[in-house]
């Protein structure tokens, strides 16, 4: 297994060589310059390809304009749309996603979308009641429903798994990724940038210190880590509020501390042998302990930086509605910085979304720093950030925003970080959007926030789905229900945590299961709708 | 179609039908997509008695679909007899005899691992179960946990509840239909849900315009991308761009698609023509100004840009367009001049400070930066001088400031940062004055490594006492760190701070004045 790169393919004995692609034509080009320094002669190597989730028209077309359709033995697809990413998390990681639906109005992901929703349901039963808000919600509603219809007259025989799912497009609540996400692994995320389930990190501070070595030969390679929930302590700590992981992990310590000091209890030779059994399991906690206390570290370095906090404080300003209709002092500072462009676009967009749109001359003004600073090439970038309704100019209409701040309380005064008892507490004080909705669908239902509804983009629908009889869940009591929620357009950790909160609260008798397009932090996102972030005179 | 050598055959399905974009191949407009054999098979193909498979790159195209139908024909009679569809299709995976081996139907239907057929691919048949044909849609295998599942539990599920697989079941007993396209009479419908399953599908019946605008707005329905772009492709070629581009306009999702299509296939007359159309000038417009990036020599950019001015911009596109003309056009000219001064060695500050990277094409803060580093001076009449670009770019007060503030400190010309904050009032007095607050003219004076008596200057000119009190002691200001203190009367901080002096310094021996000052009432 190799990682697709230009040139030539690594030389091995081997007669078949299979490229297992996403469907882009830039990838095209690299297979296309593999293919071509093979060297005839002596190659009767056998080419196959294989696209995911699926084959594109325009991806084959271009392989013949290079010349080298030919050349495939095999070409194919390996339909992979939903990915495991964990027990109660699923993604499709197509980062493309939002853009695609959002700016130029593709549609193929909410294809796949539909597609792998049918397979779902295909493993866990019907799902009886789909809720949806937002334009893709609605279509792929529309197209798991038509699907269905097609193919009806075999019934699917498994227990339903899941009792409702829930579709939400990200232009719903386009406010919350663009908000610093203050849980642990939002932190990680923000910060280091999880990929697939990985992170990699400055090894500094994971030198291990030996007696009789100096630090003189510190690592240069980046600490490269995977995280997932396997990881007791990771699960434990994951999706607390940064500023309660100090007191979890020293708790943690004293436990593991006195584990180890139990062996001079251990007298007996059972005793001691009982001892010695735990021993690799303790180590590992020791281990797992001494990665997140450094991890915790370098986290802390940033968080307790007065550039994080400022940055936080414009931004709990904007969503809490303060000043959002003039020209943001520390926006300004941050351009003549030469601050990330990235940086200063989640905030414009931030103050935009947050008073529904900008007044022209506000508007104008970021504009021109921006491309003053940063360079005229990015009227293109600017251009679809207002397309997709991230920035806009202020319309007639009057700022809704307060009003559904108020409604859906997304915004609480005291939220409790350190024992959370609502699910602002994963960004200190702000509720994501797209949860509360999420919450509210579930108790008392969205019938009482019609208004509010009314006032966030593209329609909410109800559907059910026909179950066979004798399917029927015989509900326990106290048992709870599973619902299915798909975020179009990617979801945040910030949010996944706030799910996984509602999952835990006692009386809440709901459970989640989260799924994706994409897994998405504020940076990642308004890349993707960037016109091309690294343009060649940069 | 050239990637045709020899030995090819049409499979019966699971091939995406590949499109000729060929204007002049008028007759075959979806063609299956052709497979190369091995050797092996090459021998078998022409001792077979489908050799009529064996397209010559020289023969015209008529003959060659003469050829095909024929050997279709020929397929369909055999396949007729033996009732079984998958008789063509094995033969081309695998060069054995036709109706050998006969092929399960719940075996195809279920997971069509049609590829452990095949010799030269055993490693997918075998070792991936996950890997499924695109006729049966799904893999489902590998779905949650990574594990896969296997057994009879999930071939049952999946022939059950498998959508597609499903769409596929009924096709099963009535083996005739699946050679209903080459007698090319499925209705757009079907069309559709065959492309979307990767089957061989001729879109060539679609004759008159409605019919062609039928099969669009049934592939637009399906919401596939890959459908709805084949159907464009075959529209585009089969229909005038009027009438093409006027359709697509009462059809938003196709017209994004066929945009995002042709800028994918880097078709940009067809583009901008058909933004014109439908009257997206802007568009276009941002479109063509968009083409600048890939063009790297300065020159032909310039000209580049300063054809884009005539272009149909927003007024404010347009305004920053012509700003971005301008300023590359400067940028040439600034080049040309220094580079000329830096090779001469005559002018010092190029000796001094080499440039490390040429001006074009960066941004307008880094030129007006670089000209306030290399052309502070110049009177405003030339095109280097800072105050020039200012005025011609409408640089606010703030960001010039903060550019020639950060550009002089980098020099330690401090009379130039000095003079930056001079303003008289109207009795003729000179006081500092700054457009941002002094807490970040400190800042950038500090980034710029300024000593410690050009930042006391600064300091002290800090409203916020506690502030100043912080940046003092930050930056070493001690004088002002004394005065604080001794305003405040605090006796206790001062000989504190007296520790964070240097011994026998001028601070100190201030420090110690003023603690035996007795004119001083200390509060502590």
């Amino acid at each position: 297994m190799f990682t697709l790169k230009n040139g030539r393919l690594p030389p091995a004995d081997v007669k078949n060589i299979i490229f297992f692609v996403r469907p882009r034509l830039e990838l095209m080009d690299i297979i296309a310059d593999n293919i071509t320094s093979e060297d005839r002669r002596h190659s009767s190597r056998d080419f196959h390809i294989l696209f995911v989730p699926r084959r594109s028209m325009l991806c084959e077309q271009r392989l013949k304009e290079q010349g080298v359709l030919a050349s495939f033995i095999n070409i194919d697809e390996y339909i992979l749309d939903l990915i495991p990413y964990d027990g109660d998390l699923l993604s499709m990681e197509y980062e493309s996603a939002f853009r695609e639906c959002y700016l130029e109005n593709d549609q193929t992901s909410l294809y796949h979308t539909a597609k792998g929703l049918m397979t779902l349901q295909a493993l866990y039963g019907t799902i009886p009641q789909i809720y949806g808000k937002g334009e893709c919600a609605r279509l792929v509603a529309n197209m798991m429903l038509r699907m269905k219809r097609e193919f009806a007259g075999s019934q699917n025989q498994i227990l339903p798994v899941f009792d409702t799912l829930l579709l939400l497009d990200r232009n719903v609540d386009l406010l919350t990724p663009l908000a610093t996400q203050l849980t642990y692994e939002g932190l990680i995320d923000e910060i280091y940038g999880i990929s697939n389930g990985y992170v990699k990190l400055p090894p500094e501070k994971f030198a291990q210190k030996k007696q009789g070595e100096g630090s003189k030969d510190l690592p240069t390679e980046p600490k490269k880590l995977q995280l997932n929930s396997a990881e007791e302590l990771y699960a434990e700590i994951r999706d607390k509020n940064f500023n309660a992981v100090g007191a979890a992990l020293s708790k943690k310590a004293k436990i593991i501390s006195a584990a180890f000091e139990e062996r001079h209890n251990a007298k007996t030779v059972g005793e001691i042998k009982q001892f010695v059994s735990q021993l690799p399991h303790m180590q590992a906690a020791r281990s797992s302990l001494a990665n997140h206390t450094s991890i915790a570290e370098l986290i802390k370095d940033i968080t307790t930086s007065e550039a994080f906090f400022d940055n936080l404080t414009v931004e709990q300003e904007f969503m809490t509605g303060v000043d959002t209709d003039k020209v943001n002092t520390y926006i300004e500072d941050c351009i003549a910085q030469k601050d990330p462009l990235i940086k200063i676009l989640r905030l414009v967009c931030m103050q935009s979304v947050c008073n529904n749109g900008l007044k022209h001359k506000v508007m104008d003004y970021y504009k021109r720093e921006i491309l003053q600073t940063y360079g005229y090439e990015h009227i293109l970038t600017l251009n679809n950030l207002e397309k997709a309704g991230l920035l806009k100019p202020q319309t007639g209409s009057r700022n809704n925003y307060p009003t559904i701040r108020k409604t859906l309380k997304l915004w609480m005064e005291d939220a409790n970080e350190q024992n959370p008892n609502d699910i602002s507490y994963v960004y200190s004080g702000y509720s994501p959007l797209s949860i509360r909705l999420t919450q509210i669908l579930a108790r008392p239902g969205w019938r009482s926030i019609e208004e509010v509804l009314k006032m966030l983009p593209g329609p909410h629908f109800e559907e059910r789905q026909q179950l066979p009889s004798g399917l029927h869940k015989k509900r326990q009591q106290g048992e709870n229900r599973t619902t299915l929620v798909f975020f179009l357009g990617g979801v945040t950790y910030a949010e996944i945590a706030a799910l996984r909160f509602l999952s835990q609260v006692e009386d809440s008798g709901m459970e989640y299961v989260i799924a994706t397009t994409k897994l998405i932090n504020g940076t990642t996102w308004i890349k993707s709708l960037m016109d091309r972030p690294e343009s060649p005179t940069q | 179609m050239t990637s045709c050598d020899a030995g090819c055959v049409l499979p019966a399905n699971s091939f995406l039908p590949f499109c000729v974009d060929n204007l002049n191949k008028e007759s075959l407009t979806l063609y299956v997509q052709m497979i190369k054999s091995k050797v092996d098979e090459e021998d078998y193909w022409h001792s077979s008695k489908f050799k009529a498979f064996t397209f010559d790159d020289e023969d015209d195209e008529l003959s060659r679909l003469k050829e095909s139908r024929q050997a279709v024909n020929n397929i369909r009679r055999l396949v007729e007899e033996d009732d079984d569809e998958d008789d063509v299709e094995r033969v081309s995976w695998s060069g054995e005899p036709v109706g050998s081996i006969s092929w399960s139907v719940k075996e195809t239907a279920a997971s069509s691992q049609r590829a452990d057929r095949e010799p030269a691919f055993p490693k997918i048949s075998t070792d991936t179960p996950s890997i499924s044909r695109s006729q049966s849609g799904y893999s489902l295998s590998s779905l949650f946990k990574g594990k896969p599942k296997v057994g009879n539990f999930q071939t049952f599920s999946d022939a059950l509840t498998d959508s597609s697989v499903r769409l596929y079941a009924p096709e099963l007993r009535k083996p005739k239909s699946e050679y209903k396209d080459y007698v090319s009479d499925w209705s757009p419908e079907e069309t559709v849900q065959r492309l979307q399953q990767g089957k061989a599908v001729s879109l060539e019946r679609f004759r008159t315009l409605q019919d062609k605008l039928l099969l669009l707005d049934h592939a637009i329905a399906a919401h596939d991308g890959n459908v709805i772009t084949a159907v464009l492709i075959y529209l585009k070629r089969t229909l005038c761009k009027e009438v093409l581009f006027r359709e697509l306009e009462s059809r938003q999702t196709a017209l994004r698609h066929f945009i995002h299509y042709l800028s994918e296939t880097q078709n940009q007359r067809l583009l901008l023509e058909l933004h014109r159309a439908l009257g997206k000038a802007e568009d276009a417009a941002l479109l063509q100004y968009k083409e600048h990036l890939s063009i790297t020599d300065e020159n032909k950019r310039r000209d580049f840009l300063k054809n884009c001015l005539s272009l149909p911009f927003s007024a404010e596109d347009l305004a920053h367009v012509q700003d971005h003309y301008t300023l590359l056009e400067r940028q040439i000219i600034i080049e040309v001049t220094d580079r000329q001064a830096e090779c001469g060695g005559k002018v010092e500050i190029f000796q001094k400070f080499p440039r490390k990277a040429l001006i074009l094409n960066m941004p307008l803060i880094t030129t007006l930066y670089y000209c306030c580093f290399y052309h502070y001076a110049e009177p405003e009449g030339t095109f280097s001088s800072p105050l020039n670009i200012r005025q011609t770019f409408k640089i606010s007060e703030k960001q010039y400031f903060v550019t020639a503030l950060a550009a002089r400190a980098k020099l330690k010309a401090w009379l130039d940062v000095d003079a930056l904050f001079a303003s008289r009032n109207w009795l003729g007095f000179t006081r500092k004055k700054s457009p941002l607050s002094f807490q970040r003219v400190v800042d950038i004076l500090q980034k710029n490594s300024a000593p410690t008596h050009v930042l006391q200057d600064y300091v002290a000119l800090v409203d916020d006492g506690e502030l100043r009190l912080t940046l003092a002691q930050k930056h070493k200001c001690h004088d002002i760190v004394i005065s604080t203190y001794r305003d405040m009367k605090d006796r206790q901080l001062l000989l504190g701070y007296r520790g964070k002096v240097v011994r026998g310094s001028a601070e100190e021996r201030k420090i110690d004045d003023l603690l035996s000052n007795p004119q001083i009432r200390w509060k502590n």
